[in-house]
């Protein structure tokens, strides 16, 4: 018998045949008959599927179906040959991305802020533009000759330490010309001290900013009180769309992007509810947190979760009718710009070229782990000092893992979140299967709005 | 082809070569808590 582990993957969706050739990323829309057979095709010899099939279809049929899909097999789309190297990707032994956690203290109290609400579970600070130096000059070392960087601030509240933040832009501009590199640098803000003078600055100097939002004002409010307990807002709200305005003026690249939580799985409503206010690049994910929490992400939500989600598409498809125009993060998939294969198997690349610096100077796998003190790999001063962290994300590789090694989605996803599999399973090496039937099911979301889109720039 | 109507025909193993490590971190991009680097996009690709 052949190996089938998840070559294809076909699915039905908004009334379309869907199947996805997973090795080479071909998108096919097929007949009934042609989805039906599929199921023998390639487990089967041409007569034993002819045999079977006949019973239901006209034999001639049949025929032509089976002959197009060797056809398409010959040409490399379907049933494709899985035998990339992962060792391929060039960044194993280097460090090229890095957040910045430049204040491990906050403006608000958002509940589910994997920051033990703004203290990191220890004491409020802000990071030394020393520290912030230091760091950058660790990345440019370990970034060896790898050319484009990225630097996100955050926190905590990054704006609250602003001044180091234009600080440790000025010193990072230096160090380009010099040493042959490229910063691209992100703002993640909660958008309580936007002002026309900062919000002026991050326009010319972020190549991304992300804007925090949860979407309905009694969604948000919930979820992300001010210190005093009140809601946030009233406060952000008008911060948020003046950055969102500056940016679509100069055409630069920002996110508003909200936490959905087991209290409103109804999160499509706050993403068009943000789509609404005129914001038109959203990015809204699930939480991710203890599982104990009350507002966790469990098994018994997916359902609804995946409704949405479905629901959300239709809207998303429909959006022009209703007079908005907005693009959702988790909808785009560029299955022509994409990444390569090997990007996609070296997955999110936490612990690897990924890490994240806390105000003090030690160095995490990713900002989701910070405040776990088993994760600190090193500090900016010694450098990485426990390559054994290191070692544990270098092994928990995409095709190192069972269930991802089987998954169908596993060049879109890349193996998930370390920190997600941390939370509930207390390895990485098994990522969390309610995130995993979350991700499958919008990638198949996203993957039908491309066909129907793309059907539609067909017609025009 | 009458069955089956290709809507894309898949680059992943025309990129067999590749593997620069040039692009960015998807949770750099929008997201900070959860993966998906299908939606990334390719520097090289961009750059062509
Ligand atoms: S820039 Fe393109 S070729 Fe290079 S690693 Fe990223 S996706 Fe692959
Ligand atoms: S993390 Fe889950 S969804 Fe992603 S590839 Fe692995 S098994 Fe599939
Ligand atoms: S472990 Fe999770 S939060 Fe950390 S970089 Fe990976 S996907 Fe992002």
């Amino acid at each position: 018998m052949k190996n089938t582990h998840s070559q294809i993957h076909k699915f039905y969706l908004n009334g379309r045949y869907i199947v996805l050739d997973v090795a080479s990323e071909s998108l096919m829309q097929v007949d009934q008959m042609t989805y039906d057979i599929l199921d023998d095709y390639h487990l089967k010899s041409d007569e034993e599927t002819l045999e079977k099939w006949q019973k239901t279809y006209p034999k001639d049929e049949v025929e032509e179906v089976i002959a197009e899909l060797h056809e398409l097999e010959e040409q490399g789309m379907l049933y494709a040959p899985d035998d990339y190297d992962p060792m391929v990707y060039q960044n194993y032994d280097l460090i090229k991305s890095m957040c910045l956690n430049v204040a491990h203290d906050c403006n608000l109290r958002c509940k589910y802020c994997f920051a033990s609400q703004g203290d990191f579970n220890g004491k409020r600070d802000v990071m030394p533009y020393e520290v912030g130096k230091k760091a950058l000059d660790f990345l440019v070392a370990q970034s060896k000759n790898r050319h484009n960087l990225e630097v996100d601030f955050f926190g905590g509240e990054p704006m609250i330490n602003f001044d180091v933040v234009k600080r440790l832009v000025a010193y990072g501009r230096s160090l380009e010309g010099p040493k042959n590199k490229k910063f691209k640098f992100t703002m993640t803000t909660n958008g309580m001290l936007l002002n026309d003078e900062n919000m002026k600055w991050i326009d010319e100097n972020m190549g991304n900013v992300v804007l925090s939002l949860d979407g309905r004002k009694a969604v948000n409010d919930r979820m992300r009180p001010t210190i005093s307990g009140k809601g946030s807002y009233d406060i952000i709200f008008n911060h948020i769309k003046k950055m969102c305005d500056i940016r679509e003026a100069s055409g630069k690249e920002y996110y508003v992007r909200g936490t959905y939580t087991k209290y409103n799985l109804d999160f499509g409503r706050d993403v068009e509810d943000m789509a609404r206010q005129g914001f038109k690049s959203l990015s809204v994910e699930p939480v991710v947190t203890d599982p104990s929490k009350p507002y966790a992400i469990l098994e018994e939500d997916v359902n609804a979760i995946k409704k949405e989600y479905d629901r959300l598409a239709l809207a998303y498809l429909n959006q022009e009718e209703e007079g908005l125009d907005y693009l959702f993060y988790h909808f785009m998939v560029d299955l022509n710009g994409g990444p390569c294969v090997y990007k996609r198997l070296s997955g999110c690349g936490a612990g690897r070229d990924y890490v994240a610096v806390t105000p003090k100077g030690n160095i995490y796998p990713c900002h989701q782990f910070v405040g776990q003190p088993e994760f600190i790999m090193g500090n900016v001063d010694e450098g990485i000092t426990k390559p054994e962290i290191k070692d544990q994300f270098m092994e928990a590789g995409l095709l190192n893992k069972p269930s991802c090694r089987d998954c169908w989605c596993r060049y879109f996803c890349g193996g998930g979140c370390h920190a997600n599999a941390w939370n509930f399973n207390h390895t990485v090496m098994k990522p969390y299967e309610v995130s995993c039937e979350i991700e499958r099911h919008r990638v198949e979301n996203a993957l039908m709005i491309k066909i129907v889109q793309d059907e539609r720039t067909a017609e025009d | 082809m009458k069955h089956i109507q290709v809507v894309n025909k898949g680059r992943l193993c025309e990129t067999a070569n590749k593997g620069c490590g040039e692009c960015q971190t998807s949770c750099q991009s929008a997201c900070k808590t959860s993966c998906t680097v299908g939606n990334q996009h390719c520097k090289q690709a961009q750059a062509k």
